[in-house]
């Protein structure tokens, strides 16, 4: 191991030096996504890092075992392994859709947990010969990391099948489910307990087993509009499981990297929680939105309906735009539309911009992404904070696909469920579009007061055909030519 | 199949029930239209315009013969009998200051229903004719106030001198003063207005002017959403604000309302006397009574003092294209309500507070008035204050709860360290560091590469992969096949969270750079 100090340059202290560079680099790797034009670099630095990670564990594996039997097989299965997974991985990384991004998340930290418990089971198998007390620690933190590895991988893979719709959004909910998860944490403790004291195989297999059941449950029981949260706990999770097998194995490289995902992912919820105006015990134990609201009864008036060539001349008309995307908006695949109607706008010396809120969508910042995809320049992709107080005296606010994060009862509406969330306050424009399939509540199940308001109109049905129709509605004659264009900046 | 007529209006009325645009959705409604010759003529809407969109163009006679008939105006006597038996008609009818009109209407087999009769509720918005051409009216005073106002509105630096702004006061912020407010801003003049509902200090802020308070310490809370009457405290220091306003501004236009009571007096013959010449007043409510002492219905007066007091009445039918198309698009909003089932069967539902509140004679028994109907707005504001009480202890846990959660993690982590045997402490150090370093780096990350973040956090996690490459070369071949499996998944981590934040990344683009 690590610890054993013997001359200059054996396999253990390259490997050693080697881990804290590579540690270095992956915060220098996460460090480079504050800025756009440092994030290629990042990625540039985390590749590096594991890199050079990766090829000095090879080689502190193989050195000395190299040539007998079983390092040969070590070799081939670590070059078939790596040669595998390294392939489906590219592959998937390539064919993903964007609006796919949160399925392939979900299921690469499925992955993660699946290793950490292989990992740990492995530190059972090969137990090293320890005294007493250290013994009790390796016991235990291969107990704690097959737990954590065992949750990750089943929570991942429900919350994978719930956003890929291969199984229902809507959460679970099993009489005494609180009762249900805090009863797994306490098994857990006293499981633990038993097996330092006795190591045997079944109690780990009994761990691994009720991890696993916890882990389905804890995230079947949460909602689909909350995934944007279950996602980045569970990419929190998943560092945690690596912190706990580097514990297992004294590797310093395994803790720091885990440290900084776990850290990471926590981050993420927080903001997410934070954006929802919720505690994060709240969304773990599910259960939101359960309670009826108390103030649907009051009257909501009358809305009214928009055509799709009434929106194109209100869009003409108008000095300023700002479109705000939601989920709606990934189902329907509306951002190429969206980005060509946006840039037909900008052409004809609109200021078009986008506004989003950070759980908008299923994953955090999902919304940013599926419009870069779309080559929508992410400079004017602001967030809400930059957005919001330029709501008013903003011509036109397309609201595509988007429900609870425009909702004005958040802000005004002390009995709503969602009060106190922050949202972007779209009504403060002169005219607001809402694109929707039907009058349906959103995912929080409440009615939108927006839809009620005198400046909002409402544009029913497919969110892609209808930003189509209103592109067809644009009169094409009136495009400036490019030196026009190129002229016309700084006069709006 | 039903049919609508349109008819001319009498005398100097400029305004026509339905637009070319309303008629072509009237047919939509399952509706035929007859439109009398020359309807549309002076609001600049031709026959051949109406036969465009689908109407029929007849004499008198036809239009007045129709199953429903749509007026602006309330009919004169001859025309309530030019009705046909069953026939419907709906106009603006003033049912609450005309009960001899209800009486001559109730009088004949038919059924009246009185546009501005609209309850003020907001599903009933779409519908209140009121609102809209009070809009015009408020519009259009500010236009004939311009007109006869011998200055610029907007200040002015010019070669030849500065120009200052014109000073607007306008009585009463309900719809006509708000537009007034909203035109004599955008014409570049100093607005102030007055209103006793201090609750439309900040819609008359919205829309460019200042509001002044009256300061008595009276409040009002309409529950119908109009203005009532006022009290004498009040009254009096309003009359105090009137007369020093007088003194000071260039234009006042008046707007003060009560429904079913004359206008209330606002400007008396000597502040308007306080004014200089060339001043101009309107006064909107000459028609009920007048705000300003002095003012003619439908007549333009000029004090001795040299002020211009406007009187006009039909200030919305001086707009008669805009006031038209708005009439007619309320018309049709209640039509459409009355039309459920796009039919062209026009069916009145009692149990409907809107349609119940319109129908003033119902085959010609009198129905009016109508039970009041409540405005939900006002009550429900007061509601809120108890559930407010209420929800604002839903957050969570409390500081003390929140710092006894501190300390005891704070206590266990020292227990586990304190007790721990050797390489423990120095893992929890690395630990420790690395989640503060983790939760600075990460909490700069820019919002919009969240998901790259997450995707690259998801590649170096697969630095589980060194946890089984260590095991692979174990003489145990089920530890060895294990550590395969987890080297196996964690490269497609490592790989594809990789690859798959790369191509995110080349996605995202600067904007003067995106596109050619």
């Amino acid at each position: 191991m690590s610890n054993t100090v013997a001359g200059p340059f054996t396999a253990e202290s390259v490997a050693g030096a080697a881990y804290i560079v590579a540690a270095l680099l992956f915060i220098l790797s996460l460090a480079g996504l504050s800025r756009h034009e440092k994030a290629r670099a990042g990625v540039l630095y985390g590749i590096a890092g594991m890199a050079l990670a990766l090829a000095a564990t090879i080689w502190l594996t193989l050195e000395g075992v190299l040539g007998t039997a079983r390092g040969s097989t070590g070799l081939v299965l670590l070059a078939a392994a790596v040669l595998i997974g390294g392939g489906i991985g590219l592959w998937r990384a390539r064919v993903v859709e964007m609006t796919g991004m949160p399925e392939l998340i979900a299921l690469l930290h499925s992955f993660v947990g699946l290793a950490a418990v292989l990992v740990g089971w492995n530190g059972h198998l090969q137990a090293p010969a320890l005294a007493g007390d250290l013994m009790a620690v390796h016991h235990a933190e291969v107990f704690i990391g097959v737990f954590i590895g065992a949750v990750t991988f089943t929570g991942s893979i429900v919350a994978f099948l719930k956003l890929s719709a291969r199984m229902k959004s809507a959460p679970l909910m099993l009489p005494g489910k609180n009762a249900i998860n805090l009863g797994a944490l306490a098994a857990f403790v006293a499981l633990t307990v038993w097996y330092v004291n006795d190591s045997r195989l079944e109690l780990l297999i009994a761990v691994t087993v009720l991890a696993f059941g916890l882990g389905w449950h804890l995230v079947a029981s949460i909602g689909g509009g909350d995934m944007p949260v279950v996602v980045s706990m569970l990419n929190s999770y998943s560092g945690w499981a690596a912190a706990a097998a580097g514990f297992l194995l004294n590797n310093d490289l395994l803790i720091i990297t885990g440290a900084l995902v776990g850290s990471s992912g926590a981050y993420l919820s927080y903001i997410m929680c934070r954006a929802m105006n919720r505690s994060f015990i709240s969304v773990i134990a599910g259960g939101f939105g359960i309670a009826p609201p108390s103030t649907t009864d009051v009257e909501q008036g009358e809305y009214r309906e928009i055509t799709a060539r009434q929106t194109a001349e209100l869009l003409l008309d108008a000095s300023s735009v700002v479109i705000t995307p939601g989920y709606g908006m990934a189902v329907a695949q509306a951002q190429y539309p969206v980005a060509e109607l946006a840039h037909q706008l900008r052409a004809r010396g609109v200021n078009v911009r986008f506004g989003i809120h950070p759980v908008a969508g299923r994953l955090p910042g999902h919304m940013n992404v599926l419009l870069a995809e779309a080559r929508v320049p992410y400079d004017i992709v602001l967030e809400m904070d930059e957005i919001n107080d330029d709501f008013d005296g903003t011509s036109v606010v397309l609201v595509i696909g988007a429900n609870d994060t425009v909702n004005p009862a958040a802000a005004e509406d002390p009995g709503s469920p969602i009060a106190g969330m922050p949202v972007l306050r779209v009504w403060e424009a002169d005219n607001v579009v809402v694109f929707k399939r039907s009058m349906a509540a959103g995912y929080a199940g409440v009615q939108n007061p927006l839809f009620f308001r005198d400046n909002t109109s409402m544009l029913f049905g497919d969110a892609k055909q209808r930003v189509e129709d209103i592109l067809r509605s644009l009169p094409e004659d009136s495009l400036p030519s490019p030196l026009a264009d190129s002229a016309a900046p700084g006069q709006h | 199949m039903t049919r609508i007529g349109i008819v001319a209006e009498m005398g100097q009325e400029t305004r026509v029930a339905a637009t070319p645009a309303t008629v072509r959705q009237l047919l939509e409604l399952g509706y035929d239209v007859v439109v009398e010759k020359g309807a549309g003529e002076s609001a600049s809407f031709r026959d051949d315009a109406y036969t465009a969109a689908g109407a029929v163009i007849g004499g008198a006679t036809e239009a007045w013969g129709s199953d429903v008939v749509l007026k602006v105006n309330p009919p004169t006597g001859d025309e309530i009998d030019r009705l046909a038996e069953g026939a419907t008609l709906i106009g603006m009818l003033s049912p609450g200051l005309r009960p001899d009109l209800v009486e001559a209407l109730a009088a004949r087999p038919i059924t009246a229903l009185a546009l501005d009769a609209v309850p003020r509720i907001s599903r009933a918005q779409s519908m209140d004719v009121l609102s809209s051409m009070a809009n015009i009216a408020g519009y259009r005073a500010v236009i004939e106030a311009a007109h006869e106002f011998g200055r610029f509105f907007t200040g002015q630096v010019t070669a030849a001198g500065k120009v200052p702004p014109a000073k607007v006061l306008v009585a009463g912020a309900g719809v006509a003063g708000l537009s007034a407010i909203g035109a004599a801003s955008s014409l570049g003049a100093i607005v102030r207005a007055t209103d006793p509902r201090p609750e439309v200090a900040d819609q008359v802020k919205s829309i460019g002017g200042t509001y002044l308070p009256v300061e008595v310490g009276e409040e009002m809370t309409s529950s119908d959403g109009y203005a009532r009457a006022t009290s004498e405290a009040y009254n009096a220091r309003a009359a105090e604000i009137y007369t020093e306003q007088a003194r000071e501004v260039d234009i006042i236009i008046t707007t003060a309302l009560i429904p079913g009571r004359p206008a209330p007096r606002l400007l008396t013959a000597a502040d308007v006397a306080g004014m200089r010449p060339g001043s101009v007043v309107v006064d909107m409510a000459a028609g009920q009574g007048g705000n300003v002492e002095g003012s003619v219905a439908g007549e333009r007066v000029v004090t001795d003092n040299g002020v211009v007091i406007l009187g006009y009445t039909d200030l919305p039918a001086r707009l008669p294209a805009q006031a038209s198309q708005l009439y007619g698009t309320n018309l049709l909003n209640l039509l459409r309500l009355l039309t459920k089932d796009k039919d062209g069967q026009l069916r009145i539902d009692v149990d409907d507070v809107v349609q119940r509140s319109v129908t003033v004679v119902r085959n010609g028994e009198k129905t009016w008035p109508p039970p009041p109907v409540q405005v939900s707005a006002a009550p429900a504001a007061r509601a809120e204050g108890p559930t407010a009480a209420t929800t604002a202890a839903k957050p969570g846990l409390s500081a003390a709860a929140k710092a006894g959660l501190l300390a005891a993690g704070i206590a266990v982590l020292f227990l586990v360290n304190a007790v721990a045997a050797a390489p423990l402490p120095q893992h929890f150090t690395v630990l420790m560091l690395s989640v503060v370093v983790g939760f600075y780096v990460i909490g700069k990350v820019h919002h919009a590469l969240h998901t790259p973040l997450m995707s690259v956090t998801n590649a170096i996690s697969g630095i589980i992969v060194i946890g089984a490459l260590l095991q692979v070369t174990s003489e145990d071949p089920l530890v060895q096949v294990l550590a395969a499996a987890a080297v196996l998944l964690a490269s497609i981590n490592i790989f594809g969270g990789f690859a798959v934040t790369r191509r995110m990344l080349g996605m995202f683009t600067r904007g003067d750079r995106s596109r050619p």
